[in-house]
């Protein structure tokens, strides 16, 4: 029994990482129809800097973090200015090559920058070990992340639902052509939206280091998983991407465990059954545009 | 002329054989004599040409994006080598139709999925098809070998009579044979009337079907023909290389081939062919400058080609051709612009 508690909390916290990972992704292919499968890359970049300021120049571990949210974030729209603001208009085709390449690009030159082998952060002794709780083990770090990724979570529902910004994005999305017309600049709105997403996959990249493992193929092996939360949770809010990632946390942790045969097998089945029945996602309403 | 005598005669038409194309398959022979030391690389070419024109089938001319492709070039890589492994079926050129059956299947079976929703639906059900199997072929280890692939696997003489031999020779001769064969077969196809439908719905399903073509119907049946032509790729590859890895599912493979394609332009069936060299050529020029690091440099073609535009880049390549042959020959633009792009 305590076992299960255990997978079910390791699951909860896989799936809140995957969330953060992918919430910006739910933004840029769920809602503004960009289907941009570099999002990984963005991760990745964040992990690696965090890595770097960590390991190499002795940073503590928490200052790392934030340093990786900024520059996932600086990258995003430095490239969103130069490159991807050109291709909104485009088919889907030319969307998925383009950022294809770019995670060719991304991998092949971390591999050169950084070397091939897996690389870890050192943690701060606070965060290692984990401790009991009416006998189910809880590892530190991952209360972390869930600690963390649970406070994003309200943040981001607060920001979209509450604040100004919140509504323009929802505006911006629902009819760019109209929210322009009552004065909203949609490409700022948009840009600025990207580069909070890529930023939010950098500290989730940083983050993800101890957990999926951080090399340069990271935006590759994980690419279908951050898909998989956006088209299966819909679109529509945030709630759907972040019901299916726990789901998605929880499945992954349990199928390793319990049928490790057959785990990515199962992923993939539910996804693709998930997809066929209901093509919006499970939590979406209509059909994205 | 009424409006179907002129489609008649437009289709026919355009399903003439030119001078170029009867050219360019004098060269494609005329390699198996020129470059005697290069087969292994002329066959590696041969059956990425095929590949591309598989998915050049279901992009090019329905209008299917798929990231999945590899899925079928790995079924049929599997069949034929499990085929030759175990002695089922020791003919290659049977086996290699067999596998490509075996392919055909799992098209047919997936088509039902894949023409349901949307671009992006497709996109990450041909993703999650490929990568369905490749973690199947992954946990049944004790057939497929697991990571360290199938091996031993010996080829017998095809039909009996010519046998592989170690320079590649015939594994070349007898890819071109089969890539010929089957691109008659495709021209056939993507010239008939069914063809023309297929161009019908790709352009814009729903006028498709107001029309009365049955646009569910003739999405399944090419998606099928195309996952047919992927697994005999795949044979292809199990037969001339005597390996079957778990890289025939992979992702990568996917991904180079629409790049394959995008080289050389969608939808007139050479794209893939002329891809096939270009993207081989590219590729031993990026390992020359950096072996480990090559898949950077590809992935700079790809930003590249997106960012300028495919439709103005093939502009620019078919600029001086175009040019030359109006000199030489006084005719306008012999090097038929690929369709359909830009869209």
């Amino acid at each position: 029994m305590t076992a299960v508690l255990t997978n079910l909390f390791d699951g909860i916290a896989y799936g809140m990482l995957l969330f953060v990972l992918a919430c910006g992704l739910a933004v840029t292919l769920g809602l503004m129809n960009f289907v941009n499968l570099a999002h990984g890359a963005f991760a990745m970049a964040g992990g690696y800097v965090c890595a770097v300021l960590v390991n190499q120049i002795g940073w503590p571990f928490f200052a790392g973090l934030p340093l990786a949210f900024v520059s996932a974030a600086a990258i995003g729209i430095v490239l969103e200015r130069l490159l991807y603001r050109h291709l909104y208009a485009r088919s889907h085709l030319d969307q998925v090559l383009f950022s294809i390449g770019l995670v060719f690009m991304s991998v092949a030159g971390v591999d050169y920058i950084m070397g091939s082998q897996r690389i870890f952060i050192n943690l701060p002794s606070v965060l290692e070990g984990q401790f009991d709780v009416y006998g189910v083990g809880i590892g530190r770090y991952r209360l972390m992340i869930v600690v963390i990724c649970g406070l994003l979570t309200a943040a981001l529902q607060l920001v979209l639902a509450r604040t100004r910004f919140g509504s323009r994005l929802r505006a911006a999305v629902d009819d760019p052509r109209v929210a322009s017309g009552l004065g909203i600049n949609v490409p700022q709105v948009f840009a600025f939206t990207f580069a909070f997403g890529c930023g939010l996959a950098g500290l989730g990249g940083a983050l993800s280091a101890e957990v999926l493992g951080l090399d340069p193929y990271f935006p590759l092996k994980f690419m279908i998983y951050f898909l998989i939360v956006v088209t299966v949770g819909g679109s529509s809010s945030i709630t759907g991407p972040f019901l299916a990632s726990l789901l998605l946390g929880i499945g992954d942790v349990a199928g390793k465990y319990y049928v490790p045969r057959m785990g990515p097998f199962v992923i993939y089945t539910l996804m693709i059954v998930i997809l066929i029945w209901r093509p919006n996602g499970l939590f979406g309403r209509q059909a994205a545009r | 002329m009424t409006a179907q005598q002129d489609v008649g005669y437009h289709a026919r038409r355009h399903g003439r054989w030119h001078v170029g194309e009867i050219v360019f398959w004098l060269l494609a022979l005329a390699c198996a004599f020129l470059f005697p030391s290069r087969y292994l690389v002329m066959t590696d070419i041969v059956r990425l040409a095929l590949f591309a024109m598989s998915i050049d089938l279901i992009l090019g001319y329905a209008g299917i994006v798929s990231l999945g492709h590899a899925a079928f070039f790995g079924v049929g890589a599997y069949s034929a080598g499990l085929m030759a492994l175990h002695g089922l079926v020791t003919e290659p050129l049977l086996a290699l139709i067999l596998a490509g059956c075996a392919a055909m299947l799992l098209g047919f079976a997936t088509s039902f999925l894949v023409i349901r929703g949307v671009d992006l639906t497709r996109l990450m059900v041909t993703l999650g098809i490929a990568m369905l199997l490749e973690a199947l072929a992954e946990s049944f280890s004790n057939i497929t070998g697991g990571t360290d692939g199938l091996q031993g696997i010996e080829m017998q003489p095809i039909l009996g009579v010519f046998s592989f031999d170690m320079f590649g020779r015939t594994g070349f001769v007898y890819s071109l044979i089969v890539l010929f064969v089957l691109f008659l077969l495709a021209r056939r196809i993507v010239h008939s009337p069914f063809g023309l439908s297929l161009r019908a719905i790709k352009n814009n399903p729903l006028r498709a079907a107001a029309i009365g073509i049955p646009v569910n119907r003739r999405l399944i049946a090419i998606y099928t023909v195309a996952a047919f032509y992927a697994g005999i790729a795949g044979a292809l590859f199990t037969q001339t290389t005597a390996l079957a890895s778990l890289d025939v599912f992979a992702f990568e493979r996917s991904a180079d081939l629409l790049l394959v394609l995008i080289i050389g332009g969608t939808g007139y069936l050479y794209g893939g062919l002329i891809g096939a060299v270009v993207f081989s050529l590219l590729e031993e020029v990026f390992k020359s400058i950096t072996a480990e690091y090559w898949q950077f440099w590809i992935g700079l073609v790809l930003v590249v080609i997106v960012m300028v535009g495919r439709a103005r880049l093939h502009r620019w390549v078919l600029f001086l051709p175009n040019l030359l042959i109006a000199q030489v020959a006084g005719r306008k633009s012999a090097v038929a612009l690929p369709e359909g792009e830009g869209q």
